[in-house]
């Protein structure tokens, strides 16, 4: 069944929102991130702040000193990046129990077009002190992420998306903050996706497979703190990687998994991404194809990492 | 306020005042100007108003301050010390890497701090988010803030006011230390946000126009605030930047600069002439 991350995060709210401790921020835009399921059920808790996410992220902190539960919600463009310093100041140097739930992530925005569309988002918000990054790839990790960071004291970017998308997982997964996911294994090469491209890297696996490639494909829904055991894992059993990711190749999941192979197991690496360049207009499948962020370009990144192994 | 409790406060102001001197002597640095205007305010409010106890800090039944000019971190911190939220001793240690009095207030780092702020227009949200919790609890405790007049330059101050009146935050209690002053000069020639209390109105607020110096007119302006049901008060207090040391009054140039040693002798002297002068 198809979902959108966003959709699946409404429902979340909706599910656990008995818990009296959450209140729901949004920006003038619940019916997009889907902060309106909550608004209906327990509408004392949730507080439109109007078009202005820089109040909306330092009132969070405040309303956070006195022992709730925030969860402050726009499109990622306005949070993260428009109100990234009052994230910043307001809530990860004090440390406060804020939930970013950033909906609306990168291109798939669609027809918005650049203006709308978040692609630096991982890389600022992955450079904060105190702030963990997490970026689910269907709508069961989504709601089960949301449980874990409600049960979790500390800042949270919760990057979510607009367009529906395939189920990764059945009923029995269990989603665990911090620990990276193997969906297939594979000697060759391993392919190490977040978000929406976990789909693509999977469909890439079996693309390969078909040529004799056998790649291991990984999900990292928890981009900070990354989990480096598995990573080094994966680099030293198959000695190539290939990462794919709905953002900037500067500065996110690409860049996360570089640092901690550079450091811990070098292996060759390639990066698939949006190249340092911003989005536009137009169908969401149709401008992820136009980027390159499709299981094609994976298996080509995949063949380039190979090669350089051989070396 | 009777005779003996406004003296009192006249002269636990002027000991703050002398502790602001000697945190920004010895760390050499800090904020001393926007420290000393609104130093009397804050003196009325935690000696006469809010209610916090140092023993029972993170009480969910407190009053509540936010110093959104988080520069004037030196007032701040003499107050509690003052309060025995910290000890007195500690104060020269502010701004070293070996001590917790940050440059600016940190909630996680200093006992009796509300919240983080230094960052301008960030606090005065975060003092709505508080009093929003307030309403939602049906708790009693007030919230207060503190804006500097330089401070209205920051966009989101304009935001809060707005989320403020919107939400009906009768329990918000913000202040204006309107001292005229910032680190380029005069307000009204870098960017003027006059006239500050027509702007206020405007934004659905109550405004009340006090001297910033006048501990009667300070305590007679909050009770008017606690009465006032329905919307956030905002007190505009006339102040003088670096009240109470003659060579700092009115000189921007003491915005952010420390005394030396001559200059500290001379302000802490002063001082100490004037409590003698209360006779108390």
């Amino acid at each position: 069944m198809k979902k959108a991350t966003r959709a699946a995060y409404g429902e979340a709210l909706a599910e656990y929102g008995s818990n009296e401790k959450i209140i729901v921020l949004d920006a003038d835009l619940s019916k997009s991130t889907m902060t309106a399921s909550f608004k209906e059920l327990y509408p004392e808790r949730f507080f439109n702040t109007g078009i202005a996410e820089a109040n909306m992220m330092s009132s969070a902190a405040g309303m956070a000193t006195c022992g709730k539960i925030v969860f402050a919600s726009s499109f990622a463009i306005f949070a993260a990046i428009r109100a990234g310093e009052q994230i910043r100041n307001s809530i990860c140097y004090p440390k406060l129990n804020v939930k970013v739930a950033a909906t609306h992530s990168g291109i798939s925005v669609g027809e918005d077009g650049a203006t709308h569309q978040a692609i630096e988002d991982i890389a600022l918000m992955r450079a904060l002190p105190n702030m963990t990054v997490i970026q689910p790839c269907d709508g069961r990790e989504t709601k089960q992420a949301v449980k874990a960071i409600i049960d979790y004291d500390g800042p949270v970017y919760l990057r979510l998306g607009r367009l529906a998308v395939e189920d990764i997982y059945d009923n029995s997964y269990v989603f665990q903050m911090g620990k990276g996911v193997q969906l297939k294994d594979g000697c060759d090469l391993t392919i190490i996706a977040t978000g929406l491209m976990v789909k693509p890297a999977l469909d890439a696996c079996e693309i390969l497979k078909t040529q004799g490639i056998l790649a291991r494909v990984i999900n990292i829904h928890t981009i900070k703190p990354i989990d480096k055991n598995i990573l080094i894992k994966a680099a030293r059993e198959t000695g190539a990687i290939v990462t794919a990711e709905e953002h900037n190749i500067i500065g996110g999941l690409g860049s996360a998994v570089c640092e901690v192979l550079g450091e811990e197991w070098p292996v060759p690496i390639k990066r698939v991404g949006i190249e340092d360049k911003f989005g536009k207009s137009g169908k969401p499948e149709e401008l992820l194809k136009m980027y390159g962020l499709t299981a094609e370009n994976i298996v080509i990144k995949s063949k380039i990492a190979m090669a350089l192994k051989k070396k | 306020m009777e005779q003996k409790l406004l003296l009192s406060l006249k002269r636990k102001a002027a000991e703050v005042r002398k502790n602001i001197i000697e945190e920004v002597f010895s760390a050499n640095s800090g904020h001393p100007g926007g420290s000393l205007s609104c130093t009397d305010i804050l003196t009325v409010l935690y000696f006469k108003h809010m209610n916090v106890d140092p023993k029972k800090q993170k009480d969910p039944d407190r009053d509540r301050f936010v110093l959104s000019k988080g520069h004037a971190s030196p007032v701040l911190y003499s107050i509690l010390a003052e309060k025995g939220f910290i000890p007195k001793e500690d104060l020269v240690t502010f701004r070293q890497a070996d001590s917790y009095l940050e440059g600016h207030p940190s909630v996680k780092d200093v006992p009796g701090v509300d919240m983080t702020t230094g960052s301008l227009g960030q606090g005065i949200s975060a003092a709505c988010g508080m009093a929003q919790m307030g309403k939602l609890d049906k708790k009693n405790y007030r919230v207060y803030a503190i804006l500097g007049d330089g401070e209205l330059q920051e966009g989101q101050v304009w935001e809060a006011m707005m989320y403020a009146a919107h939400y009906k935050l009768d329990n918000l209690t913000a202040f204006l230390d309107h001292n005229g002053l910032q680190i380029d000069g005069d307000i009204t020639k870098v960017m003027s946000p006059e006239p500050v209390a027509a702007k206020f109105e405007s934004f659905g607020w109550n405004v009340i126009i006090v001297d910033g110096h006048d501990m009667t007119q300070i305590d007679n302006a909050i009770e008017k605030a606690k009465d006032t049901k329905g919307k956030p008060t905002m007190i505009v207090a006339e102040t003088i930047k670096g009240k109470g040391v003659s060579y700092m009054e009115n000189q921007y140039g003491w915005h952010g600069k420390a005394p030396n040693q001559e200059l500290r002798d001379k302000a802490i002297a002063e001082l100490d002439a004037y409590i003698e002068n209360l006779g108390v």
